[in-house]
């Protein structure tokens, strides 16, 4: 099957997998972080806080997929799952903590 | 990629959908069946006999059984007959009897003796695959829910990708190769874009607890179970009390959830510690009353004075979102007609899936119009596409055809439908392998033009409730079964028609190509 997959170089196809493992995994992690946050910020009762931040959760991989599809190279890709991610995850500890000292 | 934003989202929609594809296609098609779930029960199991409903009746037969049989349980569960499903369901927890400690019986309403039917999943078989995916617990359901979310991201990219939509929508060039199915692929997808949107974010919120659960154990910690009792709204029932205390009768509960709410149709009944001074009785009511599944809308009993103790709390609007979604999806509420709208919705979805495997090929296949057989990948892509699409129909028809001829005693008879279910999509899947493109497509779905329109008849040859007698007597479920079986075979005729008559446009390659058949299996396995 890969006899005649010659006319794209090596570097393409990696940055193609890259970018599928950005969406996949980067994009899961991202989902799940702004679940959380949502969960854990939202003035709501906490069941329909976290319903909310379920049913919100797929919005954000779906822009993941597409940032790392859309986006101009494979780091950035990551980035853009990343760096959100990682606010996600800040507002997420400091509303954690601040809920269970 | 390094192109444009559009270009890219063509790229996505091209590469997810063809990988996500096949098993997509086997997703939407079962899933499709099961709109008509209790309908193939009813046409899998013709012994179940319907009676006109009479819910106390049932009531009262349902609470003999349970008295009689399982009064050393401490669980019953009793399902009501309803219009698409004639048996009365009842079950009870008993460690010691049926797999996993639960045995379950379909009750006759009138004589209340349980159903001797035939040992088949019907329905259910297909229901659970759609989800499952006959997958070992939990694989199956992560599997298609995230082949539902490529289905969701297949949507927006192609939306996206293209981008006069409506316009376009309204061209159809028929007789023109690639260029109809593109047509016909943009078109059904428009047409139904709303369900496709419904359908493939419900499946998504169905299975959200399961696949995204970082929101409730940041939320719940440890205590997941909790988050499942505030969204439903459940209340444990007491221990047993150890004082023996007869049930109150069942019928006599039900005129009180009658009297609260008038006309509604039960669909479930739990009787906790039956027998105990502690019993609970809950009516739920049916899933077909409503929109979206409530969990308002049950009541619950002290079931030694009969005395009402609470009601299903009201939903929030987050859970009204939720729960509209799920109902959506499972349509439960749907009557006939718009049964059928979703049954079509359901097809067509099957129907953009296809052609959009069959396009990514076609437009491949073009640039080797002149060699003399495909490069290996795409014969690969051709392969598993008749394989995953008429091959699966195959499947299909050979289950109901392993329903009808499998002796009634034999032991492991609803294992064997299954299996020839699957025996029958790998045949395909080898027969595929041997013969040319065009030749397997034809050949396949000539014979499951024949497997489906003879469905009626081995119906009547081998029950005696063929179509002469269904439409008779009014039984539709038999009936519509049967003519949408006949239904399918003159369309597969059709499209095998098309496939082994006309000349084909990539020439010489299926003769040569059929000769050389133990490389090609070489390459595509």
């Amino acid at each position: 099957m890969t006899r005649k997959t010659a006319g794209l170089p090596l570097s393409y196809r990696l940055a193609v997998a890259s970018r599928s493992l950005a969406a996949l995994l980067g994009g899961y992690l991202l989902a799940s972080l702004a679940s959380v946050c949502i969960a854990l910020v939202a003035p709501l009762p906490q069941v329909d806080a976290t319903l909310t931040g379920l049913l919100l959760s797929f919005v954000f991989y779906l822009l993941a997929f597409i940032w790392c599809f859309a986006c101009r190279s494979a780091w950035r890709a990551w980035l853009g799952v990343l760096a959100p991610s990682l606010l996600l995850g800040l507002i997420s500890a400091i509303a954690y903590w601040m809920k269970n000292p | 990629m390094k192109e444009g934003f559009r270009q890219a989202m063509a790229w996505l929609h091209t590469w997810t959908g063809l990988i996500f594809g096949w098993l997509l296609f086997a997703i939407f098609l079962t899933g499709t069946l099961s709109y008509f779930k209790e309908e193939i029960t009813h046409w899998s199991q013709p012994e179940v006999r319907s009676h006109a409903l009479d819910p106390v009746h049932s009531l009262e037969v349902a609470q003999r059984y349970l008295q009689d049989n399982a009064g050393h349980s401490g669980t019953w569960f009793i399902r009501m007959p309803n219009e698409r499903e004639a048996a009365l369901s009842v079950g009870y927890r008993d460690a010691k009897g049926g797999p996993r400690g639960f045995v379950s019986k379909n009750l006759d309403t009138q004589t209340g003796q349980p159903v001797e039917a035939r040992d088949s999943r019907g329905g259910e078989f297909f229901y659970r695959f759609h989800f499952q995916l006959q997958m070992p617990y939990p694989f199956g359901r992560w599997l298609s829910t995230f082949c539902a979310f490529i289905m969701l991201l297949g949507l927006v990219t192609g939306i996206i990708t293209h981008k006069k939509i409506f316009k376009e929508f309204f061209t159809f060039r028929p007789g023109k190769g690639q260029r109809s199915w593109l047509d016909g692929h943009n078109a059904i997808g428009v047409l139904v874009l709303p369900f496709h949107l419904m359908i493939s974010y419900s499946s998504l919120v169905l299975f959200m607890y399961m696949v995204m659960p970082a929101g409730i154990m940041a939320s719940y910690g440890n205590d997941t179970d909790k988050y499942f009792n505030d969204l439903f709204g459940r209340n444990d029932a007491p221990k047993v009390a150890n004082v023996a205390t007869p049930l109150v009768p069942l019928p006599s509960l039900y005129a009180q959830v009658q009297a609260l709410q008038p006309g509604a149709r039960i669909g479930n009944i739990q009787v906790q510690n039956p027998g105990d001074s502690n019993a609970r009785v809950t009516f739920t009511q049916s899933a077909a009353d409503h929109v979206a599944y409530r969990r308002s809308a049950n009541w619950t009993f002290d079931g030694a004075s009969g005395a009402l103790l609470s009601q299903g709390k009201p939903e929030s609007g987050a859970m009204m979102t939720a729960f509209s979604f799920a109902g959506l999806h499972m349509g439960n509420f749907a009557g006939p007609w718009l049964r059928w709208l979703y049954f079509f919705f359901g097809v067509s979805g099957t129907a953009v899936i296809g052609t959009g495997l069959v396009m990514w090929l076609g437009k491949r296949q073009l640039k080797h119009a002149k060699s003399e057989r495909l490069p290996g990948e795409l014969r690969l892509v051709e392969v598993l596409n008749i394989a995953s699409m008429s091959g699966l129909l195959l499947a299909v028809a050979g289950f109901f055809w392993a329903n009808r001829l499998i002796p009634m005693g034999v032991e492991g008879r609803a294992d064997w439908e299954i299996n020839t279910f699957f025996i029958a999509w790998g045949l395909s899947l080898v027969h595929a392998v041997l013969r040319s493109g065009r030749r397997a497509w034809g050949e396949q779905l000539a014979l499951g033009a024949l497997a489906f329109a003879l469905l009626p008849l081995l119906n009547g040859l081998a029950t005696g409730q063929g179509l002469n007698h269904s439409v008779r007597v009014g039984d539709w479920a038999m009936a519509g079964f049967d003519l949408t079986a006949l239904g399918t075979g003159l369309f597969l005729a059709w499209l095998a028609g098309k496939m082994l008559r006309r000349p084909k446009p990539v020439a010489k390659r299926p003769s040569r190509a059929a000769k050389k058949p133990s490389t090609e299996t070489a390459e595509a396995s």
